[in-house]
């Protein structure tokens, strides 16, 4: 019989504020150690919190593009926990009333249909600060320059099958927050990672006991766990065994979870409200404030793509997958053929970023010069295949385009008198061919296209070697 | 709800702090009748009353996102029990 995987995922967006959530100390990632905290996030006795309305006016832009509710009134609580990255030895953040309720994310499934994940909230709270192992014996060095920094926590419903289903609901939020300008999304900071809630039922049954998988930092290492514990699970099931609700740890290296034991028994947080906090009122004007503020989102952006640029749905997708590639997208197909366009990015440009590792942003082909190639090809001067040979010209050693057209001599021979005496040439040097040819041997054809295009080094316009030689071959 | 001292003992665990033994039993007489208190007060209708989560009649100030100046971990770590290179020492917590 076969087991259904249920997976929900919680993630943990840290908030691309300048300062943290209850004090003024900068979060700029990577100072010296504790060069960016204060009285508040040291926790010195009598110091009190004070939030940040960024951070507010982030998670209502979160919410509003997820469709929730947005909560009038928030109440800010205190999870208690001892570790040494947390001085206050409790962590603020929202527990019965979370400023952000019930929303929902559509993603798209590999076969192209929609698939709507339920949100059950979001809410604010504070980041812990790092602990530093490696350098000192038998102690651990503190740095609370993390301490405070604003999260936004987004809990899902339970609603994803398979690890396909949480890596796309993962990677569309990933876009979303990116879109929103709410955090910089980096996962190898630490800046967006999840916990992933994974258990195995059969079809129908009510859900089984599940594990929960901490601090992923990277869609692959999502994956890669969700396939490791469905495994571990249904091990354990079908030998009659039972699971035990369980933090556990991923390890990278061997693609496999591991129990954290020694943490379970401490998973009795005591939260109740912070009495240094009073309850958040929002303000219908703050809310639509921010409403007024929201870009065009993914879904919206995607459905435009279609209309104005009559793409295919999985290319808007693509297109749209995040913010800087649309831009660069409609940079270069204003007044251009937009599936060339489209194409073109998709096949030359990703795929390049892809091999170098580079993203959008710090792509070497600025979108004006990718316009000026596509409008070189449109208006003949060169040919599709000259025009990857300028783009991988362009990506590895950057230029101009038209500069590069000249320096190389790579402009298309469109001169009918020039490509008739590069045939004449060719036809004169394969006599046997061209008797087989006319003797019936049709495919031949292709042999003196090849021969041609080579002797002109691709530069011959392909459309009229293809006319010119066909009036050539038959014409004698 | 019954204390008992193994009760008193996983409350305090959870608060790091310690209950001598001697202590215990008075301890978990002591809770037994603040949980009599909270199970009296639990009597009374509340149906329809907004939970309140502050004494306060007040709403949560909010601060402009702008950085204030450094205060300089010198001073803010010289009453640190331990610190080297700008870090906090605390016995290791690795496990």
């Amino acid at each position: 019989m076969e087991w259904e995987v249920v997976i929900g995922l919680e993630v943990h967006v840290q908030l691309n504020t300048a300062t943290k959530i209850f004090c003024g100390c900068s979060t700029t990632f990577g100072a010296e150690p504790n060069t960016q905290t204060c009285p508040v996030c040291l926790a010195m006795p009598g110091a009190l919190p004070v939030l940040n309305a960024a951070a507010v006016n982030k998670a209502i832009a979160l919410g509003l593009a997820l469709g929730s509710e947005i909560n009038r009134r928030s109440i800010f609580a205190r999870k208690n926990y001892f570790y040494p990255d947390l001085p206050k030895g409790y962590q603020i953040s929202q527990y019965e009333l979370p400023v952000v309720g019930a929303g929902h994310l559509d993603i798209v499934l590999p076969d192209g249909t929609e698939k709507r994940i339920g949100v059950t909230r979001a809410h604010l709270e504070e980041d812990a600060g790092k602990s530093l192992h490696e350098s000192f014996d038998s102690q651990s060095g503190i740095d609370l320059n993390r301490a405070g920094t604003p999260l936004l926590e987004i809990v899902s419903e339970p609603d994803m099958r398979s690890a396909t289903e949480a890596v796309a609901y993962l990677k569309k939020l990933h876009a979303l927050v990116r879109y929103l300008d709410i955090s910089d999304g980096n996962m190898q900071e630490g800046s967006f990672r999840c916990d992933a809630n994974i258990s195995l039922r059969r079809p129908g049954h009510p859900y089984g006991t599940r594990a929960e998988i901490k601090n992923l930092n990277s869609f692959r290492f999502l994956e890669k766990s969700i396939l490791f514990e469905i495994s571990r699970q249904k091990d354990i099931l079908e030998n009659g065994g039972q699971i035990i609700q369980e933090t556990r740890l991923f390890d990278s290296v061997r693609s496999e979870t591991r129990s954290m034991r020694s943490k379970e028994e401490a998973n009795d947080y005591r939260y109740f409200p912070d009495p240094d906090l009073l309850p958040l009122v929002l303000e219908q004007s703050r809310i639509e404030a921010v409403q007024a503020q929201l870009p065009e989102l993914p879904d919206a952006k995607k459905n435009r793509f279609m209309e104005q640029y009559g793409l295919p749905a999985y290319d808007a997708g693509v297109l749209t997958s995040g913010r800087p590639l649309a831009e660069y997208y409609e940079t270069v197909a204003e007044g251009m053929d937009s599936k060339l366009a489209a194409n073109w990015i998709m096949g030359e440009l990703l795929g390049a970023l892809n091999r170098t590792g580079l993203e959008v942003e710090n792509c070497p082909v600025p979108a004006m010069q990718m316009r000026l190639l596509l409008s070189r090809i449109e208006d003949q001067t060169i040919s599709g295949k000259i025009a990857k040979e300028i783009f991988e010209a362009l990506f590895l050693e950057s230029g101009e385009v038209d500069a590069i057209i000249e320096a190389r001599g790579l402009r298309q021979i469109t001169d009918t008198g020039a490509i008739v005496s590069l045939i004449e040439e060719i036809v004169s040097r394969h006599p046997q061919q061209v008797a087989d040819y006319r003797s019936g041997k049709e495919k031949l054809f292709g042999f003196f296209v090849g021969q041609v295009m080579k002797e002109s080094q691709g530069k011959a316009s392909p459309d009229q070697v293809n006319s010119l030689l066909k009036q050539k071959l038959q014409g004698e | 709800m019954p204390m008992d001292s193994i009760e008193v003992n996983r409350i305090a665990h959870l608060a790091r702090i310690s209950v001598p033994e001697e202590e215990a039993q008075r301890t978990a007489l002591q809770l037994e009748s603040i949980l009599q208190l909270v199970e009296s007060l639990r009597a009374v209708p509340t149906e329809g009353v907004e939970t309140m989560a502050h004494p306060l009649d007040l709403q949560q100030p909010l601060r402009e996102d702008t950085v204030c100046p450094e205060e300089g971990r010198e001073w803010l770590m010289a009453s640190a029990p331990a610190a080297a290179e700008g870090l906090f020492l605390v016995p290791r917590v690795i496990e």
